[in-house]
This record gives C-alpha cells, sequence and structure tokens, in this order.
C-alpha cells in the first residue's frame, strides 16, 4: 500500500461527496416537476410522448397502479430485448455477420438487462451485432436505470407525504429521469469518454498487421455511448467481454477515475434528494453516512489484500501484489478500488478480473453484493434497498426501548415490518439456494474453471450477483449454458421484483399515514447514535445469514493459499 | 392492466427510438465530427498500412523487440469450432485467465515465465506484470521496470548500447494522471516504433 494509493481513494470519496448536494438538488427539481434549465428544450418533448401515450401528466397512481404500470413497461421491455437478440442476423448494422443469439442465451440476456443487472454470458464483441449493442442493450440501460430511480422517489413520496392515497406517476418519473437527469448526462459524458479514446464508430472491426507481420483483427463499434450510461446507470454490461479492463472500454487512468465517479454519483445524490424531499438534508447525509463507513471499510481491506499479493505467487520472490488480471495503467489501487465501488453499487462493471483477486480481495465484493448493493448501491434500487434496512433498524430500536417505532414521524408498523423482512429474505433465498443447486447437480459442478474452494466462489458469485442484480462474475465459471442461464435468469428476476413490489408496498402504506410531530421520546434518526445501530444491523443481519457460505469458499481458501496449497483441475 | 398497455407501449417505443437509435447515431456523428482519429480506434499507420492501435496491445515474441505482458486471451480451434486454443493478444475476443489465487495452473505457468526470464536477465528482480496477465489480454502497456528489465536483451539483439536503449526507454515513461491519478506505464507499441525508427536513423 502507498501514500499515493490512499491520496487517489480520498480524492475520489471527495469528488464523490461533492456531487451530492448539486446533482441531488437538481434531480430534487426533476421529480418535484419544477422547471430546469432544460425545460425549454425538453417540456415540449415531454407534453408531446404524454399526448401520444394518452397519459395526463398530473393523474397520480397508487403504489398498486405504480407497480403494475411498472410490470407491464418491463414485460414489453423485455419482449422487444429478446426479438431484437433473436432476430440480429437479419436486421441492420451487423457488420461482422453476428449469428442470432441462442434462445437460452437470448431469454438470460434480457432478463439480465432489464433488471439492471447485466451479466454477461454473451460476449460482447464475439456475439452481438450493433444493433443489438443500441437498440437492445443502450436502450435497456436508460430504463432500467430509469425505473429503479423512479422506484425510490416513490418510496420517498411515501415518507414525505401524510394521509395520501398515491405515490406519483410511474409514466412521469421514468419519463423525466430519461429526459432531463441520464439523456443531458450521457451526452457530454459520452464526449469526454471519447476524448480520452474510446472508439464510437459504425465502422466494421480492423485488421491490422502486426510490426512482428502477424494479422490482427480490432475490435471497435459504438462503444462510448454505451459506456456513458453503463456507468451512470450501475448497468455495467460491458460492450467488450472483458469490460472497462478492455482498453477501448477504460483507456486513461483518467477515464477510469470518471467511470468510477459516475458508478456512484447518481445513487449517492439520491440520498440528498431523499433528505431534501422529507423536509431535512440531515436524515439524507445520516444514511450517506452508513454507507460511507460500511465503503470505506470495504475499500481499506481489497486494498490491502492485493497489495499483499497472493501467498502462492509471492512464494516464488515476487513482489509488487497481485496484478494477475489487472492493467498496469490502473495498477493495484485503482483496480481495488473500482471492484469495491462496483459491487457496493449494483454496477458490475469491472476493470480487473475479480476471479484472479486474492482469497480476501475478492470477499469484500461478494460480500458487498450479499448485504444487498445498499452500500449507495444501484441507481435507486440501493436507496431503496437501504431505506428497507431503515425499517428493520428502526424496529429493532423500538424494541429496546419499548415503544411504537417511528421515522420521520411516520409510525413503523407490521405490515412494514413485514414487508421489510419479505424484501430482506428473498435475497439470501436465491444467493445460497441457487448455490445449494449448484453445487449438487452435475449441470451445475460442470461450470466452475477452479479447482478446490475457490470453484464453490465461482458459483456462489455468480447467483450472488445475479440475486443483487449486479452482473459482475468470477468470469472462470463457463455460465453460458442452458443450467446457468435458466437459473441465473431466475435469480435476476426474483431479486429484483422480490425487492421491488414489498418497498412499493411500504411506501403506499406509510404514504396513508399521519405524520406525528416529534416528541422528546423520538429516537432522532440524522445522528452518530442511528448511524451506528444501522451498521450494526447491515453486518448482523448480513453477517449471520451469509458467514457460513463466505467460510466454505474465500476464508478456506485464503487458509489454504497461506499453507501454501494450490488446487489443480481434474487432480 | 390493459388500460397500461398504451402508455406502456408508446413510451418503451418513442423512449427506445430515442435512447437506442438516435443518441447513439446523433454520438457516432458528433464523436466523428470532433475526434474523428480516436472515435475510429486510435489506429496507427505506417508506409500506409493498419500496423495496430495505440491503445490495444500487440503480441511480440522475437529477442529484438520489447515484449508486452503474458495474455490469456483464446480463438476457436480452426480443427474443433466448440474449443478453444491460446491465441495472446486476440483483439476481437479480450479476455483475462480467470485463474485464482490458489490454482495449481497459475502458479505452474508464472514459475515457467519467472525462470526464462530469470536466465535471461539474473541480474535483476522480475517485475510482476510480465509474469501475470491482464484483465483483458489486449493490455498495451508495461511498467517502466519491466522495459528497463528487457533492454540487455533487446540491446544484444540489435547490437545497440544499453544506455542508449535506456534513454529511449525513459522518453516513453508516461506519468501518472496530474502527478496523482494510475500508474506509470510504457506503451509497448509506441517503444518499438521508436526502437524501429531509431533503428533506421
Amino acid at each position: 500500500m502507498t501514500t499515493n494509493g490512499w491520496i487517489q481513494i480520498a480524492l475520489f470519496c471527495a469528488v464523490v461527496l461533492a456531487l451530492v448536494k448539486p446533482l441531488g438538488a437538481y434531480m430534487t427539481r426533476v421529480f418535484t416537476g419544477e422547471r430546469t434549465f432544460l425545460s425549454p428544450v425538453l417540456a415540449p418533448v415531454e407534453r408531446g410522448l404524454y399526448r401520444v401515450a394518452g397519459i395526463d401528466a398530473r393523474h397520480e397512481q397508487t403504489w398498486l397502479g405504480y407497480g403494475l404500470a411498472m410490470l407491464a413497461f418491463h414485460v414489453l421491455g423485455f419482449l422487444l430485448l429478446y426479438a431484437v437478440l433473436r432476430l440480429q442476423d437479419v436486421l441492420p448494422f451487423n457488420p461482422m455477420g453476428q449469428s442470432a443469439v441462442a434462445p437460452d442465451l437470448a431469454f438470460n440476456t434480457a432478463a439480465s438487462f432489464v433488471t439492471n443487472t447485466n451479466w454477461q454470458n454473451y460476449g460482447g464483441e464475439s456475439t452481438l451485432s450493433y444493433l443489438s449493442q443500441m437498440l437492445g442493450l443502450t436502450h435497456q440501460n436508460f430504463l432500467s436505470a430509469a425505473t429503479g430511480i423512479a422506484l425510490a422517489v416513490a418510496l420517498i413520496r411515501g415518507f414525505s407525504r401524510a394521509s395520501a392515497k398515491t405515490v406519483g406517476s410511474f409514466w412521469v418519473d421514468l419519463t423525466r429521469c430519461t429526459l432531463y437527469v441520464l439523456l443531458p448526462l450521457c451526452i457530454v459524458y459520452t464526449l469526454f469518454l471519447v476524448s480520452q479514446g474510446m472508439p464510437q464508430t459504425l465502422g466494421a472491426y480492423v485488421d491490422a498487421t502486426t510490426l512482428e507481420g502477424a494479422k490482427q483483427t480490432i475490435a471497435v463499434g459504438p462503444v462510448a455511448s454505451q459506456v456513458a450510461i453503463k456507468m451512470l446507470g450501475t448497468n455495467g454490461g460491458g460492450f467488450f467481454n472483458a469490460n472497462a479492463a478492455h482498453p477501448f472500454e477504460n483507456p486513461t487512468a483518467l477515464s477510469n477515475f470518471v467511470q468510477i465517479v459516475s458508478i456512484f454519483a447518481l445513487g449517492a445524490a439520491l440520498t440528498n434528494v431523499f433528505g431534501r424531499m422529507v423536509g431535512d438534508e440531515r436524515q439524507g447525509w445520516a444514511i450517506l453516512g452508513a454507507m460511507t463507513v460500511l465503503f470505506v471499510a470495504g475499500v481499506a481491506v481489497t486494498y490491502w489484500a492485493e497489495a499483499d499479493g497472493s501467498a502462492v505467487l509471492n512464494s516464488f520472490g515476487l513482489t509488487g501484489g497481485n496484478m494477475e488480471g489487472k492493467e498496469v495503467r490502473f495498477g493495484i489501487v485503482a483496480s481495488a478500488l473500482f471492484a469495491v465501488v462496483t459491487t457496493a453499487a449494483s454496477c458490475g462493471a469491472v476493470n480487473a478480473m475479480h476471479d484472479s483477486f486474492t482469497a480476501l480481495g475478492g470477499l469484500i465484493p461478494l460480500l458487498n453484493m450479499q448485504l444487498g448493493e445498499i452500500i449507495v448501491g444501484g441507481v435507486g434500487a440501493g436507496l431503496y434497498g437501504m431505506l428497507v434496512f431503515v425499517v428493520i433498524t428502526i424496529f429493532v430500536a423500538g424494541l429496546m426501548v419499548g415503544r411504537t417505532p417511528e421515522y420521520l414521524g411516520k409510525k413503523i408498523e407490521s405490515r412494514e415490518v413485514k414487508m421489510a423482512m419479505l424484501a430482506i429474505l428473498c435475497l439470501p433465498l436465491m444467493m445460497l439456494g441457487g448455490t445449494a443447486v449448484a453445487t449438487v447437480a452435475a449441470a451445475g459442478l460442470a461450470g466452475p474453471a477452479n479447482a478446490g474452494p475457490h470453484g464453490f466462489s465461482e458459483i456462489l458469485y455468480a447467483f450472488t450477483s445475479a440475486a443483487a442484480n449486479n452482473g459482475s462474475a468470477f468470469g472462470g465459471l463457463s455460465g453460458n449454458t442452458l443450467f446457468y442461464n435458466s437459473l441465473l435468469a431466475v435469480g435476476m428476476l426474483v431479486g429484483r421484483f422480490f425487492v421491488i413490489i414489498p418497498a412499493l408496498a411500504i411506501a403506499g402504506s406509510l404514504a396513508g399515514k399521519k405524520t406525528l410531530p416529534a416528541s422528546a421520546g423520538t429516537f432522532p434518526t440524522h445522528g452518530g447514535l442511528f448511524v451506528g445501530l444501522l451498521v450494526g444491523v447491515i453486518l448482523i443481519v448480513g453477517g449471520l445469514t451469509f458467514f457460513p457460505s463466505l467460510a466454505l469458499g474465500p476464508i478456506v481458501e485464503h487458509l489454504a493459499g497461506a499453507a501454501g496449497q494450490t488446487f489443480s483441475t481434474g487432480g | 392492466m390493459l388500460n397500461q398497455l398504451r402508455p406502456a407501449l408508446v413510451l418503451l417505443l418513442a423512449l427506445t427510438a430515442v435512447t437506442g437509435l438516435a443518441y447513439p447515431l446523433a454520438m457516432t456523428g458528433l464523436a466523428g465530427a470532433i475526434f474523428p482519429a480516436k472515435a475510429a480506434g486510435s489506429l496507427i499507420e505506417r508506409g500506409g498500412k493498419v500496423v495496430g492501435s495505440s491503445l490495444v496491445g500487440q503480441t511480440f515474441t522475437g529477442a529484438d523487440y520489447f515484449h508486452g505482458r503474458p495474455s490469456a486471451t483464446t480463438a476457436a480451434d480452426p480443427a474443433d469450432a466448440s474449443k478453444t486454443v491460446p491465441a495472446p493478444y486476440n483483439a476481437a475476443n479480450s479476455s483475462g485467465s480467470n485463474l485464482g489465487p490458489t490454482s495449481a495452473a497459475l502458479a505452474e505457468r508464472v514459475k515457467g515465465d519467472l525462470d526464462a526470464l530469470k536466465a535471461e536477465n539474473p541480474g535483476r528482480p522480475v517485475p510482476v506484470d510480465l509474469v501475470t496477465t491482464s484483465g483483458s489480454g489486449l493490455d498495451p502497456d508495461i511498467s517502466p521496470d519491466a522495459a528497463l528489465f528487457q533492454v540487455p536483451r533487446v540491446a544484444k539483439a540489435r547490437n545497440l548500447p544499453e544506455d542508449k536503449l535506456r534513454d529511449l526507454v525513459a522518453g516513453q515513461v508516461q506519468g501518472r494522471t496530474l502527478g496523482l491519478l494510475g500508474e506509470p506505464r510504457v506503451n509497448v507499441l509506441a517503444l518499438n516504433l521508436a526502437l524501429d525508427d531509431m533503428a533506421k536513423r
């Protein structure tokens, strides 16, 4: 570990924190329907869209109506993406003549992008046409991100409104998020990425003759426009197989820094939107505070583990940390930081291969996802995931003092706690249940590329990443099989919708309640005590649920590696 | 749910047209106009022929060139399309080795490369990036140490003084961005092109 490394980490935190207030203020204006500096251009477009779609922008929906609208939109989006992938061989923008995507892979990829997971069983440059990348993946990157943010805003309205029946209009939230927030940011961001060397072309792959006379085919494409939304929308699905480790998908140290900032930017700013909409910005900062504590702890462990390197390779006299699967232009610190950020948020882009991380360096990304990606988290999804934990924390605090728990003047009662538990429990069910099935089924055991505990970690990582809607992988696992394509797709769908629907139900139930004035007995939820309690509840729930699985994978592997033991496949 | 169908369908199609077609196509036009060379992939031409991209690594095996890092990329086996064969720096199929820290295969590979490099330059410790594969398999860079490590071999093969090559490497080192971000590095293709230019003079 070096001083420069810690300065890079500190600079990252400072830049993200500096963006929270301006972005939060702007997004609050967007979602409360106020005018913004883009309104003169975008308001007529917005009105036109509503007219054609038959939407009355003033008509709001109940939590159930909001949820049904969201589901209808997703079903159609899923079908459209599936169709584009299956028909890419006969559709335009296919200069490399890619054939149609196989049914199970198309199902997996469609589920993956609709749920904002972006698991890569597809090979990017070797599987997809440019049309599939643009019309298929780029547009779902926008819409699944906008959906996440819309749902978080609906839940915020649940807290901020009193005796209300409705939580907003899904159509309006979706449209405004896409037009006013995501699209303008992406236009500027794309041009920055191209200025760093990222290709943006519809031309075919380039054939080069290397200095030694060999032929090298270099894949290019409309990369920058997709990467911009892939990062801002915490989608993470790569244009190329190697994702952000590919020099075209992350050309410079600066493009790398901006990419990790952009993973966190909108998610962190949403805590400020929350504070502003409930009328007390400190409430947002408290939540961001809890996220920051967990984040910094994770970065410290992964950076230390990667800088220390693998015990097996170090025994050969190598120094300089674990560089297997990492790029020289990023080095240890920027790779470790990227890995923790991408799994704290539900991004899943990678600039280094997590599969080749040290055992403990890879444990933190795994744990980040198992906790439900609430450390800033996916755009929107992180905030509503964290608010679910807040409900549980408030409930635990209420039990301690024997008082009906309250949060922001709302009584937290049996319905809210039940819904919160439902959302929290569906994740371990899919993560651990899926892993259990795959470790006994022959088709599951055929997947891992590594032997021993690392092979188990590969399976665990896959189901964890799918259910948490992350999309990063221990990439050695051969996931493009009927077994994994289907089972992981189910994990993604359950992990997305069985958290969203209970969260919306909480929103609806809270919106209908009266807001009680704070009294001397009210537990203040903007201070250090609350932040500490929240962090404690998250770690206890996560630790109790997942420690056994981590013990079988990364922890055993760390101890075996320290003892100099290696594992070979087929031996 | 039926009354949700019209807004769902219209919004999906309209927003798809905007974000899935208008946006990437407009960006392609704009990027091509402002940064034409970068948008096309930062290609390098010599004598009218494309010799590579300044951002994508390529294979060097001869003793008279500086070598990049080992690469784990593969290609379809010409004999059996369902299998793959090693194809270093295959820029149409990026990937890492995905070997974990306790993999026997990784340990064997590193040990083998390490012994070969130690034999080539016994006096210096082997830089870690010369025996590890990159995440993409297309890493265009090596560390300054890794370039200096190879100077004796290249000097011998080209019959050039080592001091001259060390100066050449020093001139090719790119520092951290703003003195802060990333790591110092040397672009292998740029270094080898400079080496060829030097030899011609």
